[in-house]
């Protein structure tokens, strides 16, 4: 995977969130600021689409993030001039594990997100805004994401896009070094970064990724190309048995026109 | 206004086309019919002798079980008021059609003089990757060129032209007027300047009208559907295979172009591949290709 053409990606993706969020007759957009590269990429891309006053941020930090994520976020919407507001997710999320105390960090971080995810729908109702989505490529396909979490949004303007092209368009757009720069990270406990967790780089695993998805080389293919038959195995089963995640809940067919089988209209229906 | 048909000399005329790149709302017919009146108005206030809508752009691309509800009669409102129109401009647009029997097609009609001169069914309907279209529409069964007052021409809806037999039959049946009504969804980006379906409908635009000396006018549609970009850039091409004008990328557009009808003849005599072309050579060696295939 080359360098990506950057101004083209970037014209692409601003008109998509400035049409897809105008043409259901709303100006406005929310999403979650963690502080890393992901959202502060999609509020870049949102305020130049929609224009910076159309664009409202929320900064959820829980009490054992990491201080430097908010300041991080907070440089991000200063710097666009944004709206940001930040609401503790702490008294919500401690008030429901005081009755479960023994939850593992997997629980605690799935809840966390979904919390968030619940400040961000009631914000959509509230202004009326569009929630978008922060979700890259290689997380949606590796399946590193909260289910109805932070993969729940009503547009997702970088799922096409793997991490190293993120990286690529984050400079283009001017985002800040030091959030350019940094270790990725879920920032649920200190010192956790997404390629300890994973096992593998973003740069690696982007490489196999784009050779296995996008230009559907076989695995012979694969092998000759360099990559190690374990880590093929091991991307190869990350993203099969995290397929569920990326698709809508299946229904029981007993009709002859059941939702989404054969009942089929795009989302812009009428749009 | 020229006479409607005029076979012979008629390539030497210039005339002025526009490309109408325009961004239909999904399955929005009233809405759309507005959007393609005003652009048939703003083809007319620079008058314009054709103006082209790209394909489906009546009722917008990635219709799926809308088909039937946004779907037309010839004899549809809709369709009247497209030939009450051009009795001040020619028009070309895209639609759903509905038959008698109730098959629905992806088709386009020539308009002009207040009548439907011809009708183009698409033959290839995309079916892989984001497409879908045999699962919802029927397939035209033909290609034919047919006589306008700016020559004899054909028509093509998006895919039909990735089939090199289709502009080929068009060609051999008289047309030097290529006319391509596109919903070409926008991917492959890469380090290149383009995305990869813009350089390729490039590339193959160009070398159809150079393959067969023949003009192209291509028009492509704008927008988003569901997260899909539609890119535009819509050009007309010289029988030569070089641009003559090209409409902008991603933006509504209408690209209006003064066509040099000499500049049709210049090519066929400076290159005579059409003229050459042999007709019994082909036909003799599909058939032989066509009766190996039976056995």
């Amino acid at each position: 995977m080359g360098d990506v053409n950057v101004k083209l990606l970037r014209r692409i993706l601003v008109g998509f969130i400035r049409e897809e969020v105008t043409k259901v007759g709303i100006r406005k957009a929310v999403l979650g600021l963690s502080g890393g590269i992901d959202s502060a990429l999609v509020a870049y891309l949102a305020a130049e689409a929609l224009g910076p006053e159309n664009v409202h941020a929320c900064i959820m930090p829980y009490r054992t993030s990491n201080p430097e994520s908010e300041a991080h976020a907070r440089l991000a919407a200063e710097h666009l001039g944004i709206h940001c507001q930040v609401i503790e997710i702490t008294p919500m999320i401690d008030a429901y594990f005081s009755r479960f105390p023994d939850a593992d960090s997997m629980r605690r971080g799935n809840k966390m997100a979904r919390e968030r995810m619940t400040i961000l729908y009631d914000h959509s109702a509230a202004l009326p805004a569009l929630v978008l989505g922060t979700s890259n490529k290689t997380e949606l396909l590796l399946g590193y994401g909260t289910l109805y979490g932070d993969m729940a949004s009503a547009l997702n303007p970088i799922g096409d896009i793997y991490k190293t092209q993120v990286w690529q368009l984050s400079e283009e757009m001017g985002v800040p070094r030091d959030i350019i720069e940094k270790q990725p990270s879920a920032d649920l406990w200190a010192g956790q970064t997404d390629e300890q967790e994973l096992g593998f780089t973003y740069r690696e695993v982007d490489k196999l990724l784009y050779s296995m998805v996008d230009q559907r080389m076989s695995r012979e293919e694969l092998v000759k190309n360099g990559f190690a038959p374990d880590f093929i195995a091991t991307v190869s089963a990350r993203i099969q048995n995290s397929h569920f995640k990326r698709r809508l809940p299946i229904i029981a067919k007993v009709s002859n026109r059941t939702i989404d089988r054969d009942f089929r209209y795009s989302r812009d229906w009428g749009k | 206004m020229l006479p409607l048909t005029e076979k012979s000399g008629a390539y030497t005329v210039d005339f002025i086309v526009a490309l109408a790149q325009i961004k239909p709302k999904l399955g929005c017919l009233a809405e759309n019919c507005t959007l393609v009146e005003s652009a048939i108005e703003r083809a007319v206030a620079d008058r314009a002798d054709l103006v082209v809508f790209p394909e489906l752009a009546l009722t917008g691309y990635f219709l799926k079980d809308l088909v039937p509800d946004v779907a037309l009669r010839l004899d549809a409102p809709e369709i009247a008021r497209i030939r009450e129109l051009s009795r001040h401009v020619a028009i070309v647009v895209g639609f759903v059609e509905v038959s008698d029997d109730y098959r629905f097609f992806n088709s386009a009609i020539y308009v002009d003089g207040g009548e439907i001169r011809h009708i183009h069914r698409k033959v290839y309907l995309p079916t892989y990757g984001l497409f879908d279209e045999q699962r919802y529409l029927a397939r035209g069964e033909r290609f034919r060129a047919f006589d306008t007052r700016f020559g004899r021409m054909g028509m093509l809806i998006c895919e039909d032209m990735w089939h090199l037999s289709a502009p080929y039959i068009l060609a051999m049946d008289g047309a030097t007027t290529l006319v391509c009504l596109s919903s070409s969804p926008g991917r492959g980006i890469s380090e290149d300047e383009s995305l990869g379906s813009t350089a390729a409908w490039q590339k193959l635009t160009s070398t159809t009208a150079m393959f067969l000396n023949s003009r192209v006018f291509y028009c492509n549609r704008v927008g988003y559907e569901d997260g899909v970009n539609f890119w535009g850039g819509s050009e007309v091409i010289a029988p030569s295979g070089s641009v003559v004008s090209r409409a902008r990328l991603f933006d509504e557009d209408l690209l209006v172009t003064r066509v040099d009808g000499g500049e049709l003849r210049r090519e066929r005599i400076f290159s005579p591949m059409m003229r050459d072309e042999s007709l019994s050579i082909t036909m003799k060696e599909l058939r032989r290709i066509e009766k190996g295939r039976d056995c």
